[in-house]
């Protein structure tokens, strides 16, 4: 049988301070390895999911276990490491941190995990090699490594945060509208690369966004907004 | 805590700009703080220091504060004189070392004329009990000559051999001129701090001569006795203004002290000069109380243009927090990078600050002292500078908590998507 990577149970979450829940969801399922689509238009409790997820917060009711560990058993601390062990994030845009060079913010998972630090030396012989060859394959020439991230296109840099939620080989890869901000062609790219890349490590892709467009690319195809009993709720940002 | 440690200062690195203003505002704090608190420490040295050795200040009854201001910084006139008779026999008291008459009332341009005799120049101390020095000349030897105070010399350009005369009373508004009997500078004595610095003295001979003529005040019509007459006159004074006196042995002050107050022929007193500075200072030290609140007030100025400087950016900066909680951060680890941050930019401030007050003595100390009397010297901080220092690096290191604190609460609420 496959092991489900995340499993949601009957969450229902509220941000501090709101009477009303932003997340009601009774079953949510990833399987290993799977590449899942979330439709999550502005409003379905998309960020909430991916913080709840992300051990960032934790539910007021229900369970979430990731890779069987359910989240709310440990503390806010090893729900910190947890999440760097064995999650990357890529985000909308603005993912790079400005004034680090483009291997020190692949490289950044590993300075907080010891676990990333050793897969990502089981694939290269130095966490820098490993960092190079990652951007390498992500269509990131050696001639952009020394500039300061500011100066890389958009589309670079979402490279540079696919390669640091690579590194390590993480279990899932959570991708937040990572592409949302590319042009259309780029898009298909950049998805042909992330999708290759997870296949490769053996994570399980999240990608999260409100373009149906993309949704052909996965088999597995999720709307958040009818997971989520509460998303009628949350106020339209 | 190594790594965040890099992290901390690359991200400061990143934002030098606007740190380095702050840690300029925070280095003008500093140095503003410790400049004051080296103007005060070094006016109430300057005060305490102007006289040392003498053991006993004589006067006729009055306060001893009022006996202190006359005597020693010459400021205000006596109400009461004591006779010429009664500071012989102090002088020729077995236990008294030396005494030096003072006698005040009249005035150079503004500047007090004390007149006294050669003792003066011998036995009169100030400071760690350093006795006058001359820049240049020596001490009267006729009548009408005169020493001044390096202030007197120095502000109004005189040198050796210049003539001046002496107004009458003191105050700079229509005051008679001795003018008839000029006086020539035979000396001018070395800068020491004290209101010797603002002080033209004369002999007491010389006293005695320019008011020969006079009567109640005011040159007597129709009499004018020229300068070369005088010494057909008995030049002894009849009354001094103060005396000082130096003792054998310094457990016979109170003795004397008692003696002196007890006097029947001429009513005097005997005050310590050291009791009666203190004494003094409790008058003219709210001066000094109001320096330290405005230096603490700069200080609390300077921490909150800090604390709001680093809350402003914090606004930047939350999408580079939400970054670093993404690849694991804690929120301890976020507080830590702003708490450092703002602990660093406060000790860097205090050094520069420390740096930028020696800067500014050495390149204004000069003026500082020709200009406002005030010496000050390039230093290291005293101790108690340094516990000051220290606890505006505690009181840095609290505010750059605040900052911390609203960051870690932030990396809490906002998930791994700031809502900004």
């Amino acid at each position: 049988m496959s092991e489900a990577v995340i499993n949601v149970e009957n969450v229902s979450f509220s941000w501090p301070g709101q009477s009303a829940p932003t997340l009601q969801m009774d079953a949510f399922k990833v399987e290993r390895q799977d590449q899942v689509f979330i439709a999550g238009p502005s409003g379905s409790g998309k960020s909430t999911l991916l913080a709840l997820i992300g051990g960032i917060v934790v539910p007021q009711r229900g369970t979430i276990a990731i890779l069987g560990t359910e989240l709310h058993s440990i503390s806010a601390s090893a729900r910190d490491q947890f999440r760097v062990d064995h999650i990357g994030f890529i985000f909308q845009q603005f993912n790079l941190i400005p004034y680090l060079s483009i291997l020190d913010n692949v490289l950044l998972p590993c300075q907080f995990s010891r676990y990333r630090r050793q897969r990502a030396l089981a694939q290269g012989t130095t966490l820098r090699s490993a960092a190079e060859s990652l951007l390498r394959s992500l269509d990131l020439a050696p001639a952009l490594w020394s500039r300061p991230v500011t100066q890389l296109s958009i589309g670079q840099q979402q490279r540079v945060a696919a390669a640091r939620a690579l590194i390590g080989q993480p279990e899932i890869i959570v991708a937040d509208e990572p592409t949302s901000a590319l042009d259309a062609d780029r898009q298909q790219r950049f998805l042909d690369l992330m999708q290759r890349e997870c296949e490769q490590a053996c994570s399980t892709l999240l990608f999260v966004s409100h373009d149906q467009r993309l949704a052909s690319r996965f088999s597995h195809r999720l709307a958040l907004n009818e997971l989520n009993h509460a998303a009628h709720l949350e106020d339209q940002v | 805590m190594s790594m965040l440690i890099r992290l901390a200062a690359r991200s400061a690195w990143n934002r030098r700009f606007t740190l380095g203003l702050i840690l300029l505002a925070i280095a003008l704090s500093t140095t503003l703080l410790l400049g004051i608190e080296r103007i005060r420490h070094d006016v109430r040295e300057s005060f305490s220091q102007s006289v040392s050795g003498t053991d006993l200040v004589v006067g006729a009854r009055t306060s001893s504060v009022q006996l202190m201001l006359y005597a020693i910084f010459h400021i205000g006139g006596a109400t009461n004189n004591i006779g010429w008779d009664s500071a012989q026999k102090l002088a020729h008291n077995p236990a008294v070392a030396w005494t030096i008459p003072l006698s005040l009332g009249d005035s150079h341009r503004g500047f007090p004329v004390l007149a006294t005799n050669g003792d003066y120049f011998t036995h009169f101390h100030y400071g760690d009990k350093q006795p006058l020095r001359f820049t240049a000349g020596q001490p009267f030897h006729n009548v009408f000559q005169t020493v001044l105070g390096a202030d007197v010399a120095h502000q109004l350009h005189y040198k050796i051999g210049d003539k001046i005369t002496l107004s009458h009373g003191s105050g700079d508004a229509h005051l008679t001129e001795h003018a008839d009997k000029p006086f020539v500078i035979s000396g001018i004595l070395a800068n020491t701090g004290t209101p010797v610095d603002r002080t033209v003295h004369i002999g007491l001979d010389a006293m005695e001569a320019i008011h020969l003529d006079w009567e109640g005040g005011a040159p007597i019509k129709g009499l004018m006795i020229p300068s070369e007459m005088v010494k057909k006159f008995d030049l002894t004074p009849k009354t001094v203004t103060a005396v000082l006196v130096g003792l054998k042995n310094r457990a016979s002050v109170f003795a004397l002290q008692r003696d002196i107050a007890d006097d029947k022929d001429d009513p005097q007193m005997a005050v310590l000069p050291g009791v009666a500075l203190d004494e003094l200072w409790q008058v003219v030290g709210i001066g000094e109380k109001v320096l330290l609140a405005v230096s603490g007030m700069v200080v609390v100025v300077g921490l909150a243009g800090l604390v709001s400087s680093i809350l402003a950016s914090l606004g930047e900066r939350r999408r580079e927090l939400a970054i670093l909680r993404s690849v694991g951060a804690h929120p301890i680890d976020i507080f830590f990078l702003l708490a450092l941050e703002g602990f660093v930019v406060m000790l860097v401030g205090v050094l520069l600050g420390i740096v930028l007050l020696n800067v500014v003595i050495l390149l204004l100390g000069p003026f500082l002292t020709s200009e406002f009397g005030i010496t000050l010297h390039p230093a290291l901080p005293t101790k108690e500078e340094l516990l000051l220092l220290l606890w505006t690096v505690i009181g840095g290191l609290m505010a750059s908590l605040l900052p911390g604190l609203r960051a870690y609460r932030l990396s809490l609420s906002d998930g791994l998507t700031p809502k900004v």
